[in-house]
């Protein structure tokens, strides 16, 4: 039997917890082109790691479907690798750190960015709730100008199970649209 | 869960609506931007060009509260909020009456020392309440024009009860503070596309019950029709683009109207149409038991 091979999509700023999303579900460790970030450099002071072509999980479900996840670089000198990843996705995440409203814009524009690349369903994730600065989901729907109809989820991006509802509730929608 | 962040990402107006749909109880406080040597925020785009200095809270220079959604009363850290300061703004006490009000009353709260202004005959009941709604006002639509302080918002705190507080519906003071901002970038930011045409919400006679929109606002709203793009509307009431922004950011901001593409435009052009737009509609076609499969294998997993 040929083998399937189902792609989502990861995304969102520079920052937001796309890579630990992944890590956090990926039966392989994740495949990242994550690069050192050079002490002293602009985005030092923010985190020593960043992703600059994509990251690749995977989740096998049998010898022939697997389901791979893409995470797209956040940095936006590397905005030319989204669409090459966006290509036959069968959905897309938006990764929104909720404890810093200095990235809800550029989360909106991503977000506009990717529905404009195709009409597949998306989740956006409020991730780092733990955080003691985070915005509940209601207020971040609200901020984000998220419509009703999107699925707008509370996310901590380093538990599993918080990961696995947000893939569940985006392959729920996937779903859905199939019956419509 | 924290309502924190600067008034440069998310401005009064954009907090002044989330308050009103979220229905919002609690205080607004507004600080001094105080800029911390050598540390950046990132605006999410990892860009130098997009980073600035990282401001921290300083002393805190206004204090809004709200009450279901309603702004209710507002008091600013370097003026006395006191009421015989207010009147005497307002012009209905004079400076002498003021002073000596503020001196003989400092022991009786807000609620005491006016009933006993209005027994005295020195103000109406009317002129009360006017005068801190417009003390109010003027504070917020000052804090509307301003864009990098940190602000905070604390949920369910609410001024004492011996204030006495005005219920004022933040969708006007939306439409009025957006009237008088000067700033046009924030304008362009969030209202870049004019192609883009309004509609109005569900319920919307609702939203409009007890709204007072000026004579320009009324001439937009008169043309409201998914068919028209905003810069036609602009034509027709022989308004600048500035101006047809103005008017339909606060009409947005209030929830009164919302934004759709008019038919037959594009997906909102965010970039040139580039590859993979051109070829959208080919979603990968799978089937249906695939994706109950990856659903099975999570929940497992
Ligand atoms: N507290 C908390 N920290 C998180 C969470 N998710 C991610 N982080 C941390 O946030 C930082 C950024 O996470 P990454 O996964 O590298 O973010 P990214 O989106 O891949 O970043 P780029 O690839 O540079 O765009 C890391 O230090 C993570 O450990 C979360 O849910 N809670
Ligand atoms: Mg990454």
């Amino acid at each position: 039997m040929p083998m399937q091979t189902v792609k989502m999509v990861i995304t969102g700023p520079f920052s937001a917890g796309k890579t630990e999303f992944i890590r956090s579900i990926s039966e392989i460790d994740v495949v990242t082109t994550d690069e050192k970030i050079a002490a002293g450099s602009a985005e030092f002071e923010t985190k020593e790691q960043t992703t600059v072509a994509m990251d690749f999980g995977r989740i096998t479900v049998d010898d022939d479907l697997v389901l791979y996840l893409f995470g797209t670089p956040g940095q936006r000198r590397f905005d030319f690798m989204w669409e090459i990843l966006a290509e036959g996705m069968l959905g897309f995440v938006v990764m929104v750190d909720s404890a810093k409203p200095e990235t809800f814009r550029e989360a909106k524009s991503i977000l506009e960015t990717f529905r404009a690349y195709a009409p597949t369903p998306y989740v956006v994730a409020a991730n780092k709730q733990d955080h003691p600065e985070a915005w509940a989901p209601e207020d971040l729907r609200i901020a984000l100008r998220i419509e009703e109809n999107v699925k707008l989820l509370p996310c901590i991006a380093t538990e599993k199970e918080s990961v696995k509802n947000v893939l569940l509730e985006l392959l729920y929608s996937i779903l859905e649209e199939m019956d419509t | 869960m924290a309502l924190k962040g600067n008034l440069a990402d998310f401005s009064t107006t954009q907090i002044l609506n989330l308050i009103n749909l979220a229905r919002k109880s609690g205080t607004l406080h507004v600080y001094e931007p105080v800029v911390v040597a050598g540390e950046f925020v990132d605006a999410g785009t990892g860009r130098e060009e997009d980073r600035r200095p990282k401001v921290v809270p300083g002393q805190e220079r206004v204090q809004i509260a709200f009450k279901d959604g309603q702004l209710v009363l507002a008091a600013t850290g370097n003026t006395d909020g006191h009421l015989a300061n207010v009147l005497h703004k307002a012009g209905k006490l004079n400076a002498d009456q003021a002073r000596v009000i503020r001196e003989r009353g400092a022991k009786y709260s807000d609620k005491a020392l006016a009933l006993m202004l209005i027994n005295a005959n020195y103000v109406t009941q009317i002129d009360v309440v006017r005068s801190i709604q417009q003390h109010t006002l003027d504070i917020v639509y000052d804090v509307m024009t301003w864009n990098e302080e940190p602000f905070a918002f604390e949920e369910n705190v609410l001024p004492p009860p011996e204030k006495i507080t005005v219920p004022i519906d933040l969708k006007n003071v939306i439409i009025e503070g957006t009237r008088r901002a000067q700033e046009v970038k924030p304008l362009e930011d969030e209202l870049p596309n004019l192609d883009m045409a309004l509609k109005f919400p569900d319920a919307p006679g609702d939203k409009f019950r007890g709204i007072h929109l000026g004579v320009e606002e009324w001439r937009v709203v008169s043309f409201i029709n998914p068919k028209n793009s905003i810069r036609q509307i602009a034509k027709a009431c022989n308004m600048t683009d500035t101006e047809i922004r103005r008017v339909v950011y606060g009409l947005l901001q209030a929830g009164l109207v919302e934004l759709v593409k008019p038919p037959g435009m594009q997906a909102p052009a965010q970039k040139t149409p580039t590859r993979a737009s051109r070829r959208q509609a080919k979603a990968p076609a799978i089937e249906k038991s695939v994706v109950q499969r990856l659903i099975a294998k999570i929940k497992e997993a």
